[in-house]
Order: structure tokens, then sequence, then C-alpha cells
């Protein structure tokens, strides 16, 4: 089990053979010589399932040993001297990508766990600001090791260590209960993202949520009758979220997003992009997840959509 | 036997050996033969009685199941999930809220002489439901029923009062006994329907008869609409007239009188919420210092406050944290450092905190770092991130005191809990489970193995059941007598008595 390389691909050289690596520990049937042209479409050519990376079962498997262990390894690693002879200097980058995977598969979930953590009740504000807190030091991290500024330059054009992300974004929650402090933040960050035409991904994530405001006008109404439904129903909605993402994926993500790279396909890209994208708001990822996703038991985009109309609407009335 | 019994037993047989030895030496000097060799007798008697005191200092204490609440059945209704536990002051009650906002309350029967080896049993004397659920219109959202914590009042009456709490609402419940129902209205019959005046010709006093003991439970105050964030902590106050109620960024102080209104004095939130980056986690109040009270935090720091200084409590008395180690330094470090639960002592000079691996023992007077650190289960600190993607990092541990200060006891998973002996500094692990559910059957200690070979007995790390977890137990104020909140069923477990 090893981190998705694909999600740092674009900030590694190209010409990093990172095949037979032995932090990576691929089985033989799994490498691929090439890695920046692999589609995840064949399966020989995935390296890392992004689906059942966030569907562990509890018990009695692990998974995840071995991320733990690559951890553990990523904490042990040695400083990278700019001034080390052409043996340090590969050393030194095949053991950087092994942490900077690790950090990055750990932003990634941290990411999905604030943004999937919205339910009929309200979240932990305690759990919630903790997440957020690791995000921030990841992100602090990567800044300091500049990695955080290739994906801005490279994404957004806008280089800018001043787009750490702050809590307002992460702890929705939070931000709720505030009294409206955040909801100016909220239409600002609409009016960034608006403008930022360049992203053919944006483009595509507008669309999809004006289609799916309607639908969820009619959803909410059924969960407030259903409200202990839907309280139980939470883990089987994600699972529902990334099974119908992996089993549309070829078809509905294909015409979603026709016009950006296959290689963006993986979630983890994808959680990387809204997270480089975070100025748009975060309500912006949850449409990726939701767009494929037909089943109206799924409250936490519909709810989180909804909850933004209210707050728009309370705030146009004062 | 708790210490006390101990070092009384062993005082006592050093007092006979003192007398012995005091009237060997004055047979050695008189030179009575047969005198001494009684006397040797004797002395060695009241040796091996001493001896045997002092060893029973050094035995641990052996723990041996007595009851289980709670259905057998694989499948667990979330509802039936407990989420507290709390023995009354006497120890004569135990209560328990699950997550379906229900309180069920035990108590203890009266010994009896027949079988003196068999301590009382807990048996269920009242159940009521505490809260209900309610929606939260103007957000949307659902306020869970949950009981979030239990907190008994001293005993003043015949009746006994608790506060319940769900994330909202703190109720003050009044638990009393009714024997006795008057027979005998004049305006109304006995099934309670009016009586036509009309019909009435003579006047009778009513007269009350027993009747089956009934337990009712009242709500007698609703304290509500005073939190915005979710209640984690209430705490009765020493002068038995205030209580607080702490929740994620406030903490407010309330008379038991008045509902309306409550005093606010902690405020941690800051004006721009998204410069939050630390709640509040636990509080609690000193048991003898009714101004004093303790806070900790999700960043592993504990704040202790005193209430004559101002009324907004902002700025703290005393500042509890531990420098973190650099070498343990790993992404998680925040996260199993945030404080899960803050006890104080029974004595009031110590407080005691669990964190995700550690349960740490904080002295009053010392703030740079707490006195004594117990790991509960280390082995899990190379299992942190499976641990943060399945959410059990966030589980919220309690730790209790027992009655004389010199145990802690705090639960971890796979129905684990540990004991920690502050005297002795031994240890031991033991698991609530159905297979040890016979009557007075002791518990086997429980060993987990980290790597290589495992022993027979041991179970290793990979096959722990996260599922399976101890958040909450609580210890009898006197006696060795422990209940342990597994899921959906609750063990009561006692000392052996000999």
């Amino acid at each position: 089990m090893f981190a998705s390389v694909r999600s740092s691909g674009s900030r590694l050289p190209s010409s990093v053979e990172l095949n037979g690596s032995q932090e990576l520990e691929a089985p033989a049937s799994l490498r691929c010589h090439d890695l920046w042209t692999c589609s995840p479409l064949v399966p020989e050519c995935r390296l890392w399932d992004p689906v059942h990376m966030f569907l562990t079962p509890v018990v009695p498997d692990w998974p995840f040993y071995n991320l733990d262990t690559m951890f553990v390894r990523g904490l042990k690693r040695k400083c990278f001297d700019g001034e080390e002879d052409i043996e340090g200097t590969l050393a030194g980058i095949k053991a950087i990508p092994s942490y900077n995977l690790q950090r990055q598969s750990l932003l990634d979930m941290s990411l999905v766990k604030l943004q999937l953590c919205h339910m009929l009740v309200e979240p932990n504000l305690c759990r919630s600001v903790l997440i957020a807190n690791t995000v921030r030091q990841i992100q602090e991290e990567m800044t300091q090791d500049g990695t955080w500024q290739m994906i801005n330059t490279q994404s957004t054009g806008q280089a800018s260590l001043d787009r750490l992300v702050s809590t307002d974004i992460l702890c929705r929650s939070s931000r709720e209960q505030a009294e409206g402090k955040h909801v100016p933040g909220y239409t600002t960050y609409n009016k960034d993202f608006e403008g930022d035409q360049a992203q053919d991904s944006s483009e595509t994530m507008s669309t999809a949520s004006s289609v799916q405001v309607p639908r969820n006008l009619q959803s909410n109404v059924w969960e407030m009758e259903n409200p202990q439904e839907n309280k139980g129903n939470f883990q089987k909605s994600l699972d529902q979220i990334f099974e119908t993402l992996e089993n549309k994926s070829p078809n509905s993500v294909e015409d979603l997003f026709s016009e950006v790279d296959n290689s963006y396909y993986d979630l983890d890209t994808m959680l990387t992009g809204m997270m480089s994208n975070s100025k748009m708001g975060h309500c912006d990822g949850l449409e990726t997840f939701s767009s494929p996703t037909a089943t109206a038991s799924n409250s936490n985009c519909k709810s989180d959509l909804n909850e933004l109309d209210h707050i728009v609407e309370i705030l146009v009335e004062s | 036997m708790i210490p006390g019994e101990q070092i009384f037993i062993f005082m006592q047989g050093l007092q006979i050996f003192v007398c012995q030895f005091v009237c060997a030496c004055v047979c050695v000097c008189l030179k009575k033969d047969k005198l001494y060799t009684n006397v040797i007798v004797s002395y060695l008697f009241s040796a091996c009685v001493s001896l045997a005191g002092f060893g029973n200092l050094m035995q641990d204490v052996l723990w041996c199941f007595s009851q289980v609440k709670g259905t057998i059945d694989i499948g667990v209704t979330e509802a039936d999930i407990i989420s507290t536990v709390e023995f009354n002051h006497t120890g004569e009650l135990l209560a328990t809220g699950d997550k379906g906002g229900r309180v069920v309350i035990f108590q203890r029967e009266q010994e009896s002489k027949n079988q003196p080896h068999r301590r009382g049993e807990y048996n269920v004397y009242s159940t009521f439901q505490s809260h209900e659920p309610e929606f939260d219109y103007l957000k949307s959202l659902e306020i869970e029923e949950k009981i979030n914590k239990i907190r008994w009042l001293p005993q003043q009456n015949a009746a006994y009062f608790l506060l319940s709490t769900n994330d909202k609402t703190v109720k003050l419940w009044k638990v009393s006994e009714r024997d006795k129902r008057p027979e005998g209205y004049n305006l109304k019959d006995e099934d309670g329907r009016l009586r036509d005046p009309s019909m009435i010709t003579m006047l009778r006093v009513p007269v009350l008869r027993p009747m089956d003991l009934m337990v009712e439970a009242t709500p007698r105050r609703v304290f509500a609409n005073a939190h915005t964030y979710h209640i984690n902590s209430i705490s009765v106050n020493s002068d038995y007239e205030t209580y607080m109620s702490a929740d994620d960024l406030r903490i407010n102080l309330w008379n038991f009188e008045i509902t309306n209104q409550s005093f606010n004095i902690v405020d941690i939130k800051p004006a721009n919420m998204e410069e939050l980056t630390e709640v509040i986690t636990a509080a609690e109040f000193h048991p003898h210092h009714c101004n004093t009270f303790v806070y900790s935090s999700s960043k592993g720091t504990i704040r202790l406050c005193d209430m004559r200084t101002s009324a907004l409590c902002d700025r703290h008395a005393k500042f509890f944290e531990e420098p973190e180690d650099p070498s343990n330094r790993s992404f998680f470090s925040e996260i199993i450092s945030s404080i899960s639960d803050v006890k104080f002592s029974h004595s009031g000079r110590y407080i005691m905190t669990r964190d995700y691996l550690t349960v740490k023992v904080w002295d009053l007077n010392m703030e740079n770092r707490p006195i004594e650190t117990y790991q509960v289960h280390d082995y899990l600190r190379s299992k942190l991130c499976s641990l943060y993607e399945n959410d059990c990092i966030f589980d919220k541990f309690e730790c209790v005191w027992n009655g004389s200060d010199s145990v802690i006891m705090t639960g971890s998973y796979n129905n684990f809990f540990r004991m920690f002996d502050r005297n002795t500094k031994r240890d031991v692990t033991l698991e609530a489970s159905r297979e040890n559910s016979k009557p007075r059957a002791i518990l086997k200690p429980r060993k987990v193995c980290v790597g290589g070979k495992r022993r027979k007995d041991e179970i290793s790390v990979d096959s722990l059941d996260f599922s399976k977890k101890i958040l909450h137990t609580a210890w009898h104020p006197s006696e060795n007598i422990i209940a342990v909140a597994a899921t959906n069923n609750l063990y009561i477990f006692q000392d052996k008595v000999n």
C-alpha cells in the first residue's frame, strides 16, 4: 500500500524514475513504467486505489499498516541540503517524495474529513478544529518547503503565500454558529470564483452547482422529514459517494470533465485541485463529488448548498 | 483491600510484634525457662501476623465480576449505547445515560446477613426519559438527545437530585419514592372522577394508606438556551448552590434556583472565527474551594481560574502545560495531546488529565510538568494514521480516581480498561467481556503484545477491536466497586472479598 504518486506528479521533475524505488514497494504486476501518461482507467496502471483508501473497514484488517510505516519512515527523513553531490541529490529526491506523498495523502484525507463532516446533526467543533489545525500545519510546512508555492504557480497563476486556508473555510460548522460573520467571506469567494475563468474545471463546477440547487431544495425537504434516517445514513452516503464515483467514473465524470485532463479523475487530484482553489469556497469541491451521485439520501453536499442559500437569503433580507 | 485497611492490619501486627519482643527481652533477663519458650513461640506468631499484614500491602486488589446490565444481542441499537456513568456521593445509586436520552438509575441492595460474602448488588431503581430529540429550525440542524453527562447533587432530604445534560440543555431531576397514597377524597372517587356534589352526604378526612413502592422522577428545573455550542461538561460546585456548564467555547455559571439567567465566566471565542484554533474540552470545580475551577483545552493545556479575581475569568490563575517532546513530534502530535477529560482528586490537591495515549497526574502547585505520566496504550503510537483515518483518534476517554486517590482507572479499546496504582507504580489491564461473566469470577489481567512472538494469552495489536471502546467508567466513592460501560452493556466489578 502506498500513497498516490500522481498527486505529487506535478511537483516532481519528470526525469525522476520512481519505478523500482524501494520506498514505494510496488508489486511487480502494478508497476508502471511511465507514470505520467498512465490512465486510472487501465487497472494495471492504477497504483493507488483512491476509493478504497477511504473505505477502510475498521476491524480486523489493517490495510493502512503500511501507511503508518511510511509515516514512521517519513518522520526520520534526512535534511535535503542543496549542496550535496549528485548521489546525495538523487537519494534526497527519493526520500523527499515519500515524505511528500505521505504529507499530501494526509492533507487530502483531512480535507475530505472536513468537507464530508456535514450531517443533519451539527458536526463536532473540537474535531473540526483539530483537523483544521493539522491541515494548517501541513500547509505551513509545505510553504516552507516551497512545494505549496509550486502548486499555486501551476494551477491558478497566483503565487501567493497568503493562501493558507483559514479555519473560516475549513470549519464550516463553527462559522455558521458565528451569526453571519462568514457570509461576507462567502460572497467574496463566490466573486473570485466567478471571475476566475481560466480554469475549465471551475466552469463545469459552476454549471454543476446551478443544476444542483433545485434538486437540493426538494431533497432537503425530504431530509427534514427523516432526520433519524439521515443520521444513520451518513456512513452509507459516504460509501455511496465513492461507490458511484468509481462505478460511474468512466462515463458521467467524463461528461462532466470533458474539457479536463484524464489525470483529474483521481480523487486525490481533485482534492488537490480543490485545496489549491480553496479561495473559491469549499462547496465547489463537494459538488464534484455530488454530481455523479444521483442518490437523494446523500445529504452532505446538498444540505451545504441549501445552507448557503439560506445564509444568502438571510443576508439579503437583512 | 483498600490500602487503608492494609496499613491497619500491618500496624496491628506490628503492635503485637513489639509487645512480644519486649516480653521476650524481659524473660531473657529474668531467665525463666518455661515462660521463655512460650514467649518465643508467641513472638514468632506475631511476627508472622505482621508480615502477613505487610504482605497485604504488596498484594494487588483482585477484581472479580459482579453484574452485567444490558442485552447480549449482537446488533447494537444506537439508542442503547451508554454515554455516561456516575455513582452518587454515597455510592448507593449508580446512574447511566444513553444515546437515546434515557437515564437509568440502579440502587444497591442492602447486604443480607445470610450471605456476607456477597456484597450488595445493583438493581434498577428508576428509569426515565431525560431529553428528547429537538430540531433547531434556524440552523436546520437536529439537537441530539444523547446524555453527555450526569452529575449527582449531595443528598439533603429523602429525595435524590441529579443534573443531566445533552448538547444544549441541562435539566435538574428529582427522584423520589412514594410508598403511601391518600385515600378517601370527598370530591373525587377512587378512580379520580369528580363526584356529583349533590350526592355527597357526609365528609371524611382522607387517610394515607401504604402502597407498592413507586419511584418517580420529575424535572424540577430546565436550564436551556444558554449554549451556542455543544455542552461537554457540567460540574456541581462545593457550595451546592451553583454549578457550571461548559461548551466548546464558553463556560456558564448557574444558580440552581434560577433558570432564565446564567453568568458567563469563561469565553475563549475569538472575535474572528477564522482564528479559532483551540476549544474547551472539559471543566470541573475544585472539590473544596467553591471559587476555583479548571478547564482543559484541545491543545493539551489546563487552566485553573479563580472566580474571585474577576467576573470573566479569561485570565487564568495557573496554566498547566507540559513542553512537547521533540523526538515524538508528528503530524498527529496536536491531536493526541488534546485532553479529553480532567478530574480533581478527592483531596483537591491533584488533577488528572486524559489525552489520547496517556493519563497524567498534575500537582496544583507545579505548572510546568505533570508529576506522573502513565501510558495507557502506547502501542497505538505507530497506528495513529489509521486511527486518524477511521476517526478513532478523536475518541474521548474518561478517567476516574478511586476513593483514596491511590489508584486511577481509564478505558481503552477492545473492551480493555486499565488501572494504575500510584503507590506501587503497578498497572493492570482488564477486559469487560461476556466470557468473564461468571459470578465472582476473578478477572484475568490481559496483555497486548506489540510485535514479535505472541505468547499464548496475549493479543496482538492488529487483532484489537476498535469498535469496542470503553470511554466511560466510574468508581464507588469509598469501596472497590467499579462500573464500566462497554457500548450498550454496563459491567460492575468488585474486589474479591475473602
